[in-house]
């Protein structure tokens, strides 16, 4: 008893590493459930699992499937960890990210004989702005009228994914059966890393607008009010910082960061706009942030481990007649447990330090 | 023959050891005080007793019989009765209800109203325990749901009692009316455990003293042959000086004026009327009243954290009304706000995060929106030095200190600001009697400088000794300003307390 008690001062005491050696445990042990469901379900787990593991990282091209998938889930991730850190739930990502996709996409039909060097960074910033005012919407409504953000950002998705495919319809959409814009001119794509990885230098940007993120918080006034707010509104307050104004910049600061996994992927992967192309990126983000806790250098990780997941599971099934919806478990297995301290917690007062731990805090 | 006999009692919470074989024999029939700072161990090992906490080691004897009690049911069983610091009662139902309740009188399945309300009445009437039956909790003052806390412990037969710094929320007169009836109870054949931090109580009501300091047990004294200063003593573990010196002042210009200034909370229903005041240079002037009669309204509506309705509020000449929160602390306003944890620190920021707090886009600290963050280490170090916080480093988490050293981070932020004027709300709540020794030199060193000092208290001590005049708040309205060499602390009571005093 003395011992594992020890063990978990000892464990605790490594402060910056108790995270991610907490999050690497979750990792381990949603893989053995996972494995344990797997075998359950009739199938070879080793067999399973080496397939996994050589999707996501066997060869050049399956290590660049990893990045690939990862990309989008940097941004969204990001964009849902930035409104957390001043206590903001941004569910709006998914419309956010749709008027970035949307807006960049027109920006470059417009502006055909633009060079590359100019055009690329126009168009990712059309559609952070884009992105940006749609996020900075309910952090408007929030800071005037008390609105929650988790109602109005939710159904500013619907709006948004709706109202971008109403104006691709009616005026942008290319001839043929898709909806979609006309394809964009080759100047303004985002080139590859390897040839026919699809893997593109978006990968770049996203560690680049990580590490900015980063810096924000650790270096700049405005990251210290953002984070303030969310750590105590009440003592904020108490400080001179405007409660209001925070909250509309976070958000347009989350939805302009939400909006770039969309101008992403139309620069780089479909060279195009087309309606409900993303699967579900925005919610995804959630799951990202919350297993990276919020930080800049954990989404990173995080959205690094779903993508490796996402890609292996391809080769998983390609290989086995495991279905994939088993590494959609993991996943979930891998947030459920991430995002339980608290049921870890609960675990280790179990083992003998009883509830006056609890009657402590 | 003691009560209660408690020998080695042990108690660690991870690797803080809360209780260190710690050792306490109440006689019976006797009033024993247990009296150490914030963080000794008091409630700790009261807590053991009552079976709220599990025990590491030691052992207990109640009437020189050996017990084990694990949980509070099986305490009062023992006849253990608890009154605690936060009331354990039930606001929308009635007196009689509160106390009976877990033990009804019954009239075969139904409770028998009638019984309990005679039950409750008797017992009230037995120690001078004057409730009405019939009342609401929410009705009735504070004072009374401290009594009907004490009947709670009495109708389930306890004749031990532990009361938890049961005076803190109490006025003066409350407090006279508490003492009576711990001597009646007394009298009747009780044991009391009296916790406090507070020497003058402890000096007022007790027979024997058990002092705790750093989770040990320090000694044992008849209250009858000590004093003050050799129990503060004994307490912090070196010497104190309990009452400071006050420099003698002359009349100066007036630096800060309040005029008819009227704030309405909507929470709670108060209004802030029509309230002035003057403060001259180098003037301490300190707000008495019972908590919840204004202060915090006048607090946050003079530091724009609160709307107000109307009135003047000038510092130096210029009208701060307009001004936002941001701008009235860039003039030099320093605010120790009343709530400390709620609004004074980021519990998860570190220090340095903490000390910018309100300066974050000033300089040195910032220049055009970048954080210069040697520099702010530098300057928290400093402040740490010469603050003498405890406890931490520039790089630990708030959370991690003990309140006075929480409230020297505040006071260190907000003093080393140059300020024009400085607000200092309960600015040593909970607060141990070294750190308040501290906090009350450093706010007679602003006022030596020529820094107006408001000064909102509950502490009476605190008003008297450290205010140059005293104004008292009763229901949103000043019902007196008195000179503070002249006030008595009977006549201050009466007036927190809404009554009218004669010259």
């Amino acid at each position: 008893m003395k011992k594992v008690s020890r063990l978990w001062n000892w464990l605790k005491d490594l402060s910056g590493l108790t995270e991610l050696v907490y999050s690497l445990f979750a990792i381990v042990f949603a893989l053995i459930i996972g494995a344990i469901l797997i075998y359950l379900s009739g199938h070879d787990a080793l067999e399973a699992y080496y397939y996994l593991f050589f999707g996501a990282f066997g060869n050049i091209y399956n290590l660049a499937q990893t990045l690939l998938k990862s990309i989008p889930l940097i941004f969204t991730g990001l964009a849902v960890a930035i409104g957390f850190q001043s206590g903001l739930f941004n569910i709006g990502i998914e419309g956010q990210l749709y008027w970035g996709a949307f807006t960049t996409a027109v920006v470059v039909v417009s502006l055909p004989g633009l060079s590359g060097y100019l055009l690329i960074p126009i168009a990712l910033f059309a559609g952070a702005l884009a992105g940006g005012i749609w996020g900075a919407f309910p952090g408007y409504l929030k800071a005037k009228t008390g609105a929650h953000e988790v109602i109005t950002t939710i159904m500013l998705n619907y709006v948004g994914i709706l109202a971008t495919t109403f104006l691709l319809k009616n005026f942008f959409k290319a001839p043929g059966p898709v909806d979609q814009t006309k394809g964009i001119p080759m100047q303004a794509r985002i080139p590859e890393l390897f040839p026919n990885t699809r893997l593109t230098w978006s990968l770049f940007i996203g560690i680049a607008v990580i590490i900015l993120v980063k810096y924000l918080f650790s270096n700049t006034s405005l990251g210290y009010d953002l984070q303030a707010v969310g750590a105590n509104t009440s003592a904020a307050e108490y400080g001179g910082i405007s409660v209001s104004r925070v909250t509309v910049l976070t958000m347009t600061i989350s939805g302009a960061v939400a909006a770039l996994a969309g101008s992403t992927i139309v620069l780089g992967v479909l060279h195009r706009f087309i309606t409900n192309f993303s699967p579900g990126y925005g919610f995804t983000g959630i799951a990202v942030a919350v297993l990276g806790r919020n930080k800049p250098e954990g989404v990173l990780a995080a959205a690094l481990l779903f993508g490796a997941l996402d890609a292996g599971k391809v080769s998983m099934q390609l290989f086995t007649n495991i279905p994939g919806d088993l590494i959609t478990v993991v996943q979930g297995l891998v947030i459920l447990l991430v995002a339980a301290p608290s049921l870890i917690r609960l675990f280790s007062s179990t083992f003998g330090r009883g509830r006056e731990l609890i009657a402590s805090e | 023959m003691y009560a209660v006999d408690m020998k080695g009692i042990t108690k660690t919470f991870g690797d803080t050891v809360a209780n260190d074989g710690v050792d306490l024999s109440v006689e019976e029939e006797e009033i024993h005080c247990i009296l150490g700072e914030n963080g000794a161990g008091k409630t700790t090992l009261m807590n053991v007793l009552f079976g709220l906490y599990e025990r590491d080691a030691g052992e207990i004897f109640l009437h020189d019989k050996e017990v084990n009690i694990r949980k509070p049911s099986q305490a009062i069983d023992h006849g253990i009765g608890m009154i605690h610091q936060n009331f354990m009662l039930v606001n929308r139902l009635s007196v009689t209800d509160n106390i009976v309740a877990g033990a009804e009188p019954k009239k075969g399945i139904r409770l028998d109203r009638k019984k309990a309300v005679k039950d409750v009445r008797r017992l009230s009437e037995k120690y001078g325990l004057k409730v009405d039956p019939e009342a609401r909790i929410e009705n009735i003052s504070v004072g009374d749901q401290q009594r009907v806390e004490i009947l709670k412990a009495l109708y389930r037969k306890a004749d031990i009692l532990i009361l938890d710094e049961p005076t803190a929320v109490l006025t003066p007169q409350e407090v006279e009316d508490l003492f009576r009836i711990m001597r009646e109870l007394k009298e009747s054949g009780k044991t009391l455990i009296f916790i406090t931090h507070k020497l003058k109580e402890t000096m007022t009501i007790t027979d024997r003293i058990t002092i705790l300091r750093d989770g040990k047990k320090v000694g044992t004294v008849e209250t009858g042959d000590t004093n003050p200063r050799d129990l503060a003593q004994m307490m912090v573990g070196r010497d104190v000086v309990l009452s400071v010196e006050k420099s003698e002042r002359e009349e100066r210009p007036v630096a800060f004026e309040v005029k008819d200034l009227n704030v309405h909370n909507p929470t709670n229903n108060l209004y802030l009327r029509d309230v002035s005041f003057e403060i001259e240079e180098g003037e301490v002037l300190g707000v008495a009243g019972v908590e919840g009669n204004g202060q915090l309204e006048l607090e946050e509506g003079l530091m724009g954290l609160r709307p107000t309705e109307s009135g003047e509020v000038i510092l130096r000449g210029s009208d701060l009304r307009e001004l936002t929160t941001r701008e009235r602390k860039k003039i030099g306003i320093a605010h120790i706000p009343s709530d400390r944890l709620r609004r004074g620190l980021i519990a998860e920021f570190n220090l340095q995060r903490n000390m910018i707090l309100g300066s974050e886009w000033d300089r040195p600290f910032s220049r055009r929106g970048f954080l210069d963050r040697n520099r702010i280490k530098e300057y928290t170090e400093e402040v740490i030095e010469d603050f003498d916080i405890r406890g931490g480093t520039a790089d630990v988490d708030a959370k991690s200190l003990s309140g006075g050293n929480q409230q020297k981070v505040i006071l260190g932020r907000e003093l080393t600001r140059d300020p024009e004027l400085i607000i200092a709300a309960q600015p040593t709540r909970g607060v141990d009697v070294g750190a308040i020794e501290y906090i009350h030199g450093e706010l007679l060193n602003m006022r030596d400088r020529g820094v107006p000092v408001l000064l909102i208290s509950a502490e009476l001590d605190e008003l008297r000794s450290l205010s140059d005049r005293i104004i008292v708040l009763y229901e949103g309205e000043i019902v007196a300003s008195l000179d503070a060499d002249a006030v008595d602390e009977r006549e201050l009571g009466l007036l927190m307390a809404g009554e009218e005093v004669e010259g």
